[in-house]
């Protein structure tokens, strides 16, 4: 522990120069992802031993310029000017180097030692290029090792340079020369900034002085915050803007990026020989076709599409082999809880189920995100994404909205299907924050795959002879909606944010690898389940006690104990004193016969032809011969003799009675516990306001217990609408139709618009909040859904009831309506403001 | 005349930027800069944005950004 030093090392680089390829090659697996403080701009770190000393390695978000405009850039800088970092490797794409030495410059002109990695040397080998590297570096006064990041080529070269460099501690000597009617102005304002030897000790001054005469207004604020001198320093500065402005007829902001481009002219050509002039002519030939004006649209369609169909579709049919194995970690943990009682489980049986329940309900999607976030990873590797925006921006634009927004759409559901969590995450890659919040708020009214059980129970049962009507009704309304409401709030609450100009990059198309697009998946992927497992457990508690307390009365309690050992005694009754399998029944061992029958009842229930039944008859044949006998009825072989065993048969026969009573029972109780619980009080509470959106208690309940998870819903409304004592057991949709009479297809096509607005699951506002930065916004995601909601909810019922439509004349006119409300929102003219 | 009313394939040398604040900043940065020389690629389907090639890069603006590019056309 002598001198082992912590060095602060940063990535800094253009974006898709290779700046995470490197920082992964340097740090291997041991990084860290958080957010940096109060933005939601990724930060990454990660460390490596360098010799004696640890090195803690950041990467910085990727720029082209360091100006104070966008928010990665001030972040980038601010790290630079506050944390003082040891080295700064500029990673620089080597096949493009004019264009990055702009950015370059302006890391030398923060006076923080630096190491130029020239990546991408094989591509710009490939380009014919040649790069005189010892030039360069003295040109530029700082090392210049060259890599290819993904091949680890230069890795040990790049760290011994780190190393050198840091040893150094001597930044760079290269200044651009801004030319003799900018040069006076700065040096003039560098020896006031320098009077104040505090402020002067702290902050590089001709990059201040740039920075000044750049007009930034973030620089402004460090003098005016620092500087004993802030007055004249200030002053000076707007003084020398003006005047340049007068002599020169134009702002010095405009010299200084000519002279910076004109000075990474004049060093690639002296640096770099063989121009070939070509690059990417592949690239042109694949745009011609891709971002063509027939092609382009169609064969967008068809990559959303696919999109679809592999995470969506094929990701869903995967979950049928994964979910095994979540129920039986859920098996694992109920056999490790108190065993359940007669009709009511103990309270540390029935909430750890539930909260276990909500989280695997979850985790069930693990391999539909997957799918996504390797897809996603593949559009944005390959740099089809850009091209995405190209071709939709014009659209989307009208609405608020960003070129950019359309993947997260289309992953939270576009049409039937999808899930809005990885679609709130995707919204990561949009640089334009207005757009980019608006897009957050609008993903969770898409049809994500929760949704779609709901609505398909609802069709079935009111809309039967339109289903395909019904569905593609409510998967477009569902965009409809959405788009007016992106305008309508970034004509609102968002008219402030900061927007961002489109100006775009449409890179070359490259091949991903398979490590980049796997290592991408899989973080994004263990940060969902990270947060998962935290949160949701806690929130998942609360709305079991929303829904399970306070219970009910005593007497109701008892009574339901009285029928319960009424059905135990008849049972007791029928099997006889004589019965010799009685003892086996009686006391606590009834429990293990009760989870014995279930087991056995469920395994037979998943088996699939003879020989697999005969193998589980085996198995449990095994766990409990005496057990064994009395769910075969008596029948079963002994030695290869078959028996014929009569009490075990008459056990059989009262005890499926007894377990018929017994689910009746605990169902009943359970329908009464929810009704009377806060959740059930809130629901009748509200019944006299919402019958206006043609919702009744039973419906108000459902629909609020739908908010731990949307998967709930249609077991709620299960366990609602029970079966009446005496009657045959029937299914959900038959028992609902039963029960509500009075419905008509109106009720129905307000409770399913209702659904379709509904409130993001608790998963998903986890998302919005990590993802925004912000709690106001997740509250803001979680109610203005419900008023959304409500209101179409009722203009559709009671609207459609004082007119006298039928559901399928509402439905058509509301969709007519909706259609004329979007057209009219996107003629609203937005101009773009920028700061 | 402007950027925005080039012509698929044609091209141009910037004579100067209008636009101020971010737009014009973020132009700067990408290049577009007095002197430098610009083709117009294709617009977008639907007409906007427009995609420009300039120093072997490709580089997208909406109409009302490349608006403040003043240009003379080669
Ligand atoms: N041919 C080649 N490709 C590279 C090299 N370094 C990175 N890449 C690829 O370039 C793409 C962008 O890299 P990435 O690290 O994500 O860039 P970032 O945007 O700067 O973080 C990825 O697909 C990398 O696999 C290199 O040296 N040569
Ligand atoms: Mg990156």
């Amino acid at each position: 522990m002598s001198d082992s030093k912590k060095l602060i090392v940063a990535v800094a680089g253009q974006p898709n120069s290779g700046k995470s390829t490197i920082f992964n090659m340097l740090t291997g697996a041991r990084q860290h992802v958080a957010n940096y403080p109060g933005v939601t701009v990724e930060k990454k770190t990660g460390s490596f031993r360098l010799k004696e000393d640890r090195v803690e390695l950041i990467d910085l978000p990727g720029t082209h310029s360091l100006t104070s405009y966008t928010q990665e850039e001030r972040i980038a800088r601010d790290f630079l000017l506050n944390e003082r970092p040891a080295v700064v490797v500029n990673v620089v794409d080597a096949s493009n180097l004019e264009r990055n030495l702009y950015l370059t410059f302006q890391l030398a002109e923060m006076e923080i030692p630096l190491v130029v990695n020239l990546n991408m040397m094989d591509v710009a080998e490939k380009r014919g290029q040649k790069i005189d590297i010892e030039n360069l570096s003295r040109q530029l006064g700082a090392p210049v090792v060259p890599t290819v990041g993904n091949r680890g080529k230069g890795k040990k070269e790049l760290k011994e340079a780190i190393l050198a460099t840091s040893k150094e501690q001597q930044a760079t000597s290269f200044q651009i020369d801004y030319g003799e009617t900018l040069e006076p102005a700065l040096n003039s304002l560098e020896k006031v900034l320098s009077e104040d030897t505090g402020f002067s000790a702290r902050y590089p001054l001709r990059w201040l002085a740039v920075k000044l005469m750049e007009n930034d207004k973030e620089a402004q604020r460090l003098v005016r915050e620092y500087s004993k001198k802030r007055g004249i320093i200030l002053r000076l500065a707007e003084e020398k803007r003006e005047a340049f402005a007068r002599d020169q007829g134009g702002s010095p902001e405009k010299i200084i990026a000519v002279r910076r481009h004109q000075e990474a002219q004049r060093i690639v050509e002296t640096c770099v020989t063989c121009r070939k002039d070509i690059p990417g002519t592949l690239t042109d030939r694949i745009d011609q076709v891709v971002c063509n004006r027939y092609m382009g649209p169609i064969i967008l369609a068809a990559t959303i599409y696919l999109i679809y169909e592999l995470a969506i579709v094929q990701g869903y049919n995967i979950t049928a082999y994964t979910w095994p194995v979540l129920a039986w970690s859920r098996d694992l943990i109920a056999s490790l809880l108190p065993s359940e009682g007669f009709i009511s489980d103990p309270f540390f049986r029935s909430m750890p189920l539930w909260v276990t329940d909500g989280t695997i309900a979850v985790l069930n999607y693990v391999p539909i995100f997957l799918i996504l976030f390797a897809l996603i990873a593949i559009l944005e590797d390959t740099g089809y994404m850009a091209r995405m925006a190209f071709i939709l921006d014009r659209i989307f634009r009208y609405f608020g909205l960003h070129g950019q927004s359309v993947l997260p759409m289309v992953i939270g559901g576009l049409y039937v299907g999808g899930c809005a969590i990885p679609g709130v995450m995707a919204c990561r890659a949009m640089k334009d924050e207005k757009a980019r919040i608006a897009t957050i708020m609008i993903v969770p009214l898409m049809n994500c795959l929760a949704k779609v059980p709901f609505y398909v129970l609802l069709i079935g049962i009111f809309f039967t002879a339109y289903k395909g009507v019904a569905m593609f009704f409510i998967a477009t309304i569902t965009i409809i909606i959405a788009l007016s409401v992106a305008k309508i709030l970034s004509l609102t609450v968002l008219r402030k944010k900061e927007s961002a100009p489109f100006v775009m990059d449409m890179p070359p198309y490259h091949l991903p690898t398979i490590r980049g697009v796997l290592g991408r998946c899989l973080e994004r992927t263990w940060l969902f389940v990270k947060k998962i497992i935290t949160i949701v457990i806690v929130v998942s508690v609360i709305v079991y006690v929303l829904i399970y307390f306070p219970g009910i009365s005593k007497e109701r309690k008892s009574c339901y104990m009285n029928q319960a050992d009424q059905a135990i005694q008849t049972f007791f009754k029928k099997i006889g004193k004589d019965n010799p399998y009685a003892p086996l029944l009686a006391g606590d061992k009834s429990t293990s016969f009760a989870t014995y029958w279930g087991d056995y009842k469920k395994a037979r229930m998943g088996a699939k032809g003879k020989e697999a039944k005969e193998s589980i008859d085996q198995n449990f044949r095994e766990k409990n011969f005496e057990f064994f006998k009395i769910v075969k009825r008596g029948k079963y072989t002994v030695e290869g003799k078959a028996i014929k065993d009569k009490y075990a048969a008459r056990i059989y026969k009262a005890y499926k009675k007894l377990d018929k009573k017994r689910n009746r029972l605990r169902r009943e109780q359970k329908e009464e516990t929810i009704i009377n619980s806060f959740m059930g009080r809130a629901g009748r509470f509200m019944e006299p306001l919402t019958k206006w959106a043609g919702f009744n208690w039973r419906i108000n309940i459902a629909l609020m217990s739908a908010f731990a998870a949307k998967e709930s819903s249609v077991a709620t409304l299960g366990g609602i609408y029970q079966s009446r004592p005496g009657e045959k057991e029937e299914t959900l949709e038959k028992r609902m139709k039963e029960k509500e009479k009075g419905w008509t297809a109106l009720h129905v096509l307000a409770i399913m618009l209702f659904m379709a607005m509904y409130p993001p699951c608790i998963p998903t506002l986890l998302m919005v909040r990590l993802e925004t930065g912000s709690t106001k916004w997740m509250l803001f995601a979680t109610f203005y859904p419900i008023v959304l909601g409500i209101i179409i909810a009722v203009l559709v019922f009671t609207g459609g009831n004082l007119l006298g439509l039928s559901g399928m004349q509402a439905m058509i006119a509301f969709y007519i309506l909706a259609l004329i409300f979007l057209v009219l929102m996107g003629l609203i003219k937005e101009e773009p403001e920028f700061t | 005349m402007t950027l925005d009313a080039m012509k698929p394939g044609q091209e141009c040398e910037i004579l100067d930027i209008t636009a101020e604040g971010i737009v014009g900043q973020r132009l700067m940065d990408m290049g577009f800069i007095p002197g430098a020389r610009v083709k117009m690629v294709r617009n977008a389907p639907l007409v906007d944005p427009v995609e420009f090639l300039m120093k072997g890069c490709h580089i997208s603006l909406r109409h009302s950004e490349a608006k403040k590019v003043e240009v003379k056309p080669l």
